[in-house]
């Protein structure tokens, strides 16, 4: 029973051996030519001009919440897809309820006018 | 492929109610009330209102017939049924007492009643899982609704604080449930309860993830040691929610207890000890802590943790003998809690930023201000205190009973004890009513609305009737859990 989960273990053990000698390795060989750039915290290539703890318009996380939930329901509609042919008018009745307690949460987000920005 | 086969008379009730919240959430933008006000919200009340007595008559249309389906996942038995009763009837009382309650302090009213029915929907999904997965997704939809309307009193710190504790230590004890039933699933290869009651090992697996669930199972019957977030948020929710909770959450959470422990696939004896220790510790932490409340809602709080380690006898007196009276009780608990709830709200102050928190002052000289309201909340209090003949004495009778029966009197002796100690701070309550006149702590909120008016009446004629016909109602419900024990 237990014997069944051998390869997992040997992929944490790989996972965390490979992690160790990712971060041990460079510092041991890699060549150090500090300079300002290479010396934020996040390196990205770009000079950051402003700091990063400042206010933003409130709208961006509203906007980022509908997001989110409107794209996990397309996302859920992938699998459902595929297996189309299967689940024949049934599968296409209960998307459709899906949809339908989807798209009241959308008229109640579009009526309480999340979609505009002022 | 198979499609699974789907039989919706099982979960009629619930459907009822989902698509009542649906159509609640809607409401406000229909019709010429297109703005917030008290009109607007009772409109929205009533249709939840409807859809609570419309799923109420399919649950009781259902009685008599037991099915299981929606791929074994959910069971249609007399106790579910009951249950969906007890919570449907601690909904409609607590949809009542908000109809006046709700439009002095918010505007969201739509919202209000969406979520509170969703909080329905997952109560009775609750009671109706026969599936560990099943259970806590239930356990989560009535617990997010819940934390919501925690908060719902926007203008006021004590909620938000009280909302933030509630989803971080409710969120926590999630966490130990679905961690409990991972580890019974790795026992047995099923989140069946069927399966995992034939096939548990018995051994460290069964053990711990049984006791993980106790855990999380605790939290929301707000068990000692699990009780901590109980009081802040009893008090911090707006009043028709701690009332709803206090009884819905708890029916809920016993009911899938019960269908947990009867899978267990774990000696009687080893849990029972368990949970007698767990009822001890429950019934005394809360009656000794209310002792001390000044608040109403902070000591109806403390007492709803007393009174889940009374139910708590009646799980450990197992599913024989106990089933019967903890759905007893708790059909005699919503009539009384949320009964003195009703009174209580009528004692807090209104406003918006204001702290609107009844003390126990505000109670001074209520019988000579309103004679039958302070006699109707003394009815209450007794019944809580479990005095003859009212509901809660023969509800505190029939789970003795029981312990006595299966062998744990010293249990019941603990409870006995427990309710002699109960009895001073429902009293104090009262003395204060009719033994003081009324100065300037005093309050009532005037005039008394119809709804909570007919709220306070059905919980009174409630808490009468189960008191008088308690015999044949305790009956009805014994065959409800023999018909379960059996199984």
């Amino acid at each position: 029973m237990m014997i069944d989960y051998l390869p997992l273990l040997i992929l944490f053990v790989v996972a965390a051996v490979f992690a160790a000698i990712a971060i041990i390795m460079p510092s041991l060989i890699g060549p150090k030519n500090p300079n300002k750039m290479k010396q934020e915290p996040i390196e990205s290539g770009m000079i950051p001009f402003t700091d990063a703890r400042q206010r933003f318009p409130v709208q961006y996380y509203m906007v980022a919440v509908l997001f989110i939930l409107f794209d996990i329901e397309v996302v859920f509609m992938y699998p459902w897809a595929v297996l189309l042919n299967k689940l024949k008018v049934f599968g296409l009745i209960e998307m459709g309820f899906f949809l339908l307690i989807l798209l009241i949460g959308y008229v109640y987000v579009w009526r309480k006018g999340a979609f505009e920005w002022d | 492929m198979n499609l699974p086969h789907i039989d919706f008379s099982v979960i009629t009730p619930e459907l009822i109610v989902i698509a009542t919240a649906l159509v609640v959430m809607l409401a406000e933008f229909v019709g010429a009330h297109a703005t917030p006000s008290p009109t607007r919200s009772h409109r929205i009340a009533l249709i939840a209102l409807l859809g609570l007595v419309l799923a109420a008559l399919a649950a009781v249309a259902g009685l008599g017939r037991a099915a299981t389906d929606i791929q074994g996942m959910l069971v249609a038995d007399d106790l579910g049924r009951y249950l969906e009763l007890v919570v449907l009837l601690a909904a409609a009382l607590g949809l009542l007492l908000a109809w006046d309650y709700l439009p002095q302090f918010t505007k969201m009213h739509s919202e209000y009643y969406a979520l509170y029915l969703l909080a329905v929907v997952g109560m009775m999904f609750m009671g109706k899982s026969t599936e560990l997965i099943t259970l806590f997704v239930s356990l989560e939809i009535l617990s997010v609704a819940l934390y919501v309307l925690t908060g719902f009193h926007r203008g006021q710190l004590a909620a938000g604080e009280a909302a933030l504790k509630y989803f971080l230590l409710g969120a926590f004890s999630s966490a130990f449930f679905i961690y409990g039933a991972a580890l019974l699933y790795g026992d047995t290869g099923s989140t069946h309860l069927v399966d995992i009651a034939a096939r548990a090992s018995g051994g460290f697996l069964t053990l711990a993830g049984l006791a993980l669930l106790l855990v999380g199972f605790g939290f929301k019957l707000a068990v000692v040691p699990f009780h901590m977030w109980t009081p802040d948020v009893y008090q911090g929710a707006p009043t028709p929610v701690t009332a709803f909770m206090s009884v819905g959450t708890k029916a809920a959470a016993f009911v899938a207890l019960f269908r947990v422990l009867q899978a267990a696939g774990v000696s009687y004896a080893t849990w029972s000890l368990v949970l007698a220790l767990l009822a001890t510790l429950t019934m005394t932490w809360g009656n000794l802590a209310a002792l001390r409340q000044s608040s109403l809602k902070r000591m109806l709080a403390y007492s709803s943790i007393a009174h889940a380690g009374y139910m708590l006898i009646g799980v450990t007196a197992g599913m024989q003998l106990g089933l019967s009276a903890v759905l007893f009780y708790l059909f005699a608990y919503a009539f009384m809690n949320i009964g003195a709830f009703a009174v209580v709200s009528l004692l807090e102050r209104p406003g918006y930023h204001a702290t609107q928190d009844a003390t126990i002052d505000a109670a001074r000289g209520l019988f000579a201000r309103k004679p039958l309201l302070a006699v109707v909340m003394a009815i209450f209090l007794l019944s809580l205190a479990g005095v003859p003949p009212l509901a809660g004495f023969f509800g505190k009778l029939y789970l003795f009973n029981a312990a006595v029966q299966s062998g744990w009197i010293w249990l019941a002796i603990v409870g006995m004890i427990n309710s002699v100690v109960s009895a001073y701070y429902y009293l104090r309550v009262t003395v204060l009513m009719f033994m003081t006149e009324a100065d300037e702590t005093s309050f009532l909120r005037s005039p008394l609305s119809n709804a909570t008016g007919l709220a306070i009446a059905v919980a009174m004629v409630g808490t009468l009737l189960l008191g008088i016909f308690a015999g044949p109602w305790l009956q009805q419900l014994g065959q409800a859990a023999l018909a379960f024990a059996g199984s």
